[in-house]
């Protein structure tokens, strides 16, 4: 059984509820966010932008503004001293506004009332141009282009021949079998479209920073709310000129990231330091809620044109799709998710002939980036309401459809890799339908809307994969840290951050179980760039799958030496050592768990006998997982080293004189691989499901003309505590040689699945084919239209 | 600028101020006491919740002028430093914390709940909280923290 709380556990702090080692501060209200710090002689910058856009900037007028007394400094966008391009395509400070986030000056004053009034005070001259803001008009042949490196189609697909809007690094076909052969064998062919909007990460820490030198050796030193600390300290050395040796980046308490504190944090950062630069002293930068939505990037929104056929039976034998993703103006995000999004772009499907091309567009809007799923909470939702419109043109359950066709032990996936592990999606649908009573609800919620005139009622089971780390996206390499001292604590650290997901209590966790040793006996430092090397970012859900591999090298190691030493103590070989509770003993052969003898040591004492005899008590380690072996160009071959599957099933309930759709119960089931803390992994599953219940129903960025209507939660709407459904977990184990200790992804699996599940919920309850998120009150009326 | 004498926390400040500032401007910016978090600036999300005189209210939209003679209660208020409250180990026990940007406007929301009410029910707790935005818990943990909470308080009693 793959149930989680069937399942004997073999490990010592693996697995175990273990209290999160970073809450007391939390609850304190001491923990220190970065908008939190200050500094004698800190100065307050800001941005001044502008509220039209594409837009030439002729004209900045500063004289109101340095006449106010508190303002230090101002730098335009025409002044030598303003750095414009940033290494990762966005703009520090432009002429050109492209986009609602673009800036146009920066301000250092003396506090945060003279710094706003200052803003106010900056007059902007521009000259607005014509700006292209949705995926249909960004492809059309005479739109204007928006970036010098965007290229346009041939024969429908992406051509570096032609200029355009098209992002070309974007692009990813995927190729397997015959398309066309294969639908000729269809009994049953259809073809739908689906559209996705921006929605924002909505964490509720806005971006802040703290950039100041650092006086005892110079290095500019800038601490900051940063998802990926040396992503940010990138900015930070560009802006400042420094080397990255001489800058420092200081990863605070995060406040919530979801992907989104990456690059509006950068260049951030940026600014910061260059106002440092022009004014010596330390400048802070917080973001208001409104400036948050403007600048930070945004879940992508798509267009998605699928077509798929099977037999009678309900076989699938081809899919064809399009997925078009909004950019927005500027990206450093879509090269890498469209690789994701096209590797699952098939779904969690055995499909013998696939051809699917996904790329993304530049418009004038606010950017696309990531957000909790890279693009799995889209590209389900389309896949998933995709599959039950073929179920109800063959006249079948939708359940069974899945059946029929989701991938098992070897399967080959869209990219023809061959999954050699053990899946155990079936049997997670089996207990899924079963705890949920789904079959029963299913009829009773039919016979129900037959004669309910005002309310409708629909349940709907979803499934869905996702490749774990990054796969073939990046090197999923890491490193970790590891020191004991003398009285037995140890420190940790590594290069990969704690967002809030819970992190450095799993990290605990896996440094604290090679080692034999108790949890409060670990302090997890936190990311600080110069006492720790560069482990590529935290994102992908990679953390704890990949990313944790070395700090349980470097554990192992530490382990080791210990054990050595206690062997030599009592005259004996290391594998008859054990650990367990802070004591290293011999293993009596008859009560191998039995550690009361005499041949026992304190793992504190043995420290502490190294520590004074000058023994090793610190290791680093790196991991560097295995290369896939993928062909970009065919989208063929091994995407991932392992999958995370997930079942989930909504339930609703839909007022169709109002509009209004209320979640009534959502069960969730994940296959965590091996569970490493499961109160952290409920913890993420109910975060996760909430906000698939935003994306389902109220979240969506409205624009008009690139320009942002609701900037703050009274307009971008967020659930409340009174809007959650009865929860249902249910955490699975598998057998996989990935991942640390066997742990698969967690974070964004929890959610990736949830709107797709209440849209088709939604669906189910209205028998219509909801075709785009969310299920606002409008779209609900129309569908009733 | 205009004196201002607040009472925070139990201490009396006497205090320069203008008109115009929040409650919260003069918590974080003027007295340091940042443990009150700042999500929206415009009485959206709850984070800078603080007691005044026994309710929760959004700081950021109070003027801190009209404070003088109100009894306030910040986070730092909250437990003692070497012993939490019982609600703040509540919502350590419960797992109600992740991120944690939330949990200081989340615990005043509870005390204030409590201390009108030790035996709410699942409807009151969320309630209660449902002028508090959390991204990263779906609330569940949390509403479990104030059951914990609530039957820590009622034993020590
Ligand atoms: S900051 Fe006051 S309610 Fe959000
Ligand atoms: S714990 Fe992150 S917002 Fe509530």
């Amino acid at each position: 059984m793959s149930l989680f709380e069937h399942n004997n556990n073999k490990y010592k702090v693996i697995g175990k509820d273990i209290k999160r080692i970073d809450a007391l501060e939390k609850v304190k209200g001491t923990a220190l966010y970065a908008a939190d710090l200050y500094m004698d002689g800190m100065l307050y910058g800001g941005n001044v932008r502008i509220k039209e856009y594409p837009a030439k900037v002729t004209k900045i007028d500063t004289s109101l503004a340095k006449a106010i007394p508190g303002v230090v400094e101002i730098i335009t966008c025409f002044d030598s001293r303003a750095k414009k391009h940033s290494w990762a395509d966005y703009c520090y400070m432009t002429d050109e506004v492209k986009f609602c986030g673009d800036v146009v000056a920066i301000i250092a004053a003396e506090s945060k009332k003279v710094l706003d009034q200052a803003i106010k005070s900056i007059k902007v001259e521009y000259e607005l141009q014509k700006g292209v803001y949705t995926v249909e008009d960004a492809l059309k042949e005479d739109a204007p282009i928006i970036r010098e490196k965007g290229v346009g189609l041939v024969d429908g697909l992406p051509s570096r021949e032609k200029k355009g809007n098209i992002f070309i690094d974007s692009y990813y076909p995927v190729r397997k079998g015959d398309v066309v052969e294969g639908f000729k064998n269809c009994d049953v062919i259809i073809e739908r479209e689906y559209n996705v909007p921006f929605i924002d990460q909505a964490y509720i820490e806005t971006e802040a920073c703290l950039v100041y030198c650092d006086p005892k050796d110079g290095s500019i030193t800038g601490e900051s709310s940063a998802q990926n600390p040396f992503f940010t300290r990138r900015y930070l050395a560009e802006a400042s000129g420094n080397t990255m040796s001489e800058s420092r980046l200081i990863q605070r308490t995060l406040g919530g990231s979801f992907g989104g504190k990456e690059e509006g944090v950068g260049v951030q950062i940026g600014r910061a330091a260059i106002l440092h630069k022009a004014t010596g002293r330390p400048i802070k930068m917080v973001n208001s809620r409104e400036e948050s939505l403007m600048d930070s990037s945004k879940r992508h929104p798509f267009n998605f044109k699928y077509k798929i056929g099977a037999t009678k039976e309900g076989k699938v034998l081809a899919l064809e799709a399009t997925l078009i993703d909004n950019c927005g103006a500027y990206n450093n995000q879509t090269q890498f998710m469209n690789w994701r999004s096209s590797v699952h772009s098939a779904g969690v499907y055995e499909i013998p002939n696939v051809k699917t091309d996904t790329f993304g567009v530049f418009t004038n809007n606010v950017h696309g980036g990531a957000m909790r799923g890279y693009s799995s909470p889209q590209v389900i939702f389309a896949q998933e309401q995709l599959m039950n419109e073929l179920a109800k043109e063959l006249g079948m359950d939708n359940v069974e459809l899945r059946r029929k066709n989701i991938i098992r032990q070897n399967s080959r996936t869209a990219t023809n890799q061959l999954i050699t592990e053990e899946v155990i999606l079936e049997e997670m649908m089996d207990e899924l339908l079963n705890r949920s009573n789904y079959y029963n609800k299913k009829n009773e919620y039919e016979e129900f809307n037959k004669n309910s005139k005002s309310f409708k009622k629909g349940i709907s089971l979803v499934t869905c994969f996702r490749g774990a780390g990054l796969g073939a996206e990046g090197i999923d390499a890491n490193g970790a840290f590891v020191q004991a001292t003398e009285d037995g604590s140890v420190i940790i650290s590594t290069g990969l951050a704690e967002n809030g997901q819970g992190l450095q209590t799993a990290f605990a966790q896996i440094a604290a179980e090679p080692l034999g040793i108790t949890i409060d006996k670990i302090h997890f430092h936190s990311v600080d760039t110069h006492a720790i090397a560069d482990s590529g970012m935290t994102v992908a859900s990679r953390g704890t799958t990949m990313g944790a591999q070395s700090m349980k090298k470097a554990a192992e190691r530490l382990a080791l030496i210990i054990k050595e030493h206690v062997a030599k103590k009592f005259c004996t070989t290391v594998d008859k050592i054990d650990c367990k509770d802070n004591y290293y003993y011999v293993v009596d052969e008859n009560f191998p768990s039995n550690y009361s003898n005499e041949k026992k040591v304190a793992f504190k004492d043995i420290c502490n006998e190294r520590m004074w005899g000058g023994e090793q008590l610190a290791v680093y380690e790196w991991f560097k997982p295995e290369l896939n072996d993928y062909n970009h160009h065919t989208g063929q071959g091994k995407a991932f080293p392992t999958y995370t599957y997930n079942v989930c099933i909504a339930e609703v309930e839909v007022d169709i004189n109002i509009g209004s759709v209320n979640v009534t119960k959502v069960t969730s089931g994940l296959d965590c691989g091996t569970v490493i803390n499961p109160n952290t992994v409920r913890g993420q599953m109910f975060g996760g499901i909430v906000m698939g219940l935003g994306y389902a129903i109220t979240e969506e960025i409205e624009l008009n003309k690139g320009r942002i209507l609701n900037d703050n939660f009274d307009s971008y709407i967020l659930p409340t505590s009174m809007d959650i459904p009865e929860m249902d977990l249910v955490l699975f184990e598998s057998i996989t040689k990935e991942g640390t200790f066997g742990a698969k992804s967690v974070g964004e699996p929890s959610t990736e699945a949830v709107g797709a599940a209440i849209a088709g919920a939604v669906s189910h309850a209205l028998n219509k084919n909801v075709d785009h998120l969310p299920c606002s009150l409008e779209s609900i009326l129309k569908y009733m239209d | 600028m205009t004196d201002c004498k607040l009472t925070i926390n139990g201490k009396d400040y006497t205090l320069k101020v203008e008109e115009k500032w929040t409650l919260l401007y003069v918590l974080r910016e003027v007295l340091g006491l940042t443990g009150t978090k700042e999500g929206c600036g415009t009485s959206d999300c709850g984070a800078c919740k603080v007691l005044v005189d026994g309710k929760a209210v959004n700081s950021c939209s109070l003027l801190a002028l009209k404070m003088e003679g109100k009894k306030i209660t910040t986070i730092e208020g909250i437990g003692s430093s070497d012993k939490p409250h019982p609600i703040q180990e509540a919502f350590i026990e419960a797992g109600a914390v992740q991120c944690g940007f939330c949990t200081p406007g989340m615990i005043i929301s509870t005390k204030a709940l409590l201390d009108g009410n030790i035996d709410p029910s699942e409807e009151e707790i969320r309630e209660g909280l449902s002028k508090n935005l959390c991204r990263c818990t779906g609330y569940v943990k949390i509403i479990d923290a104030v059951n914990i909470a609530a039957a820590k308080i009622k034993e020590l009693k």
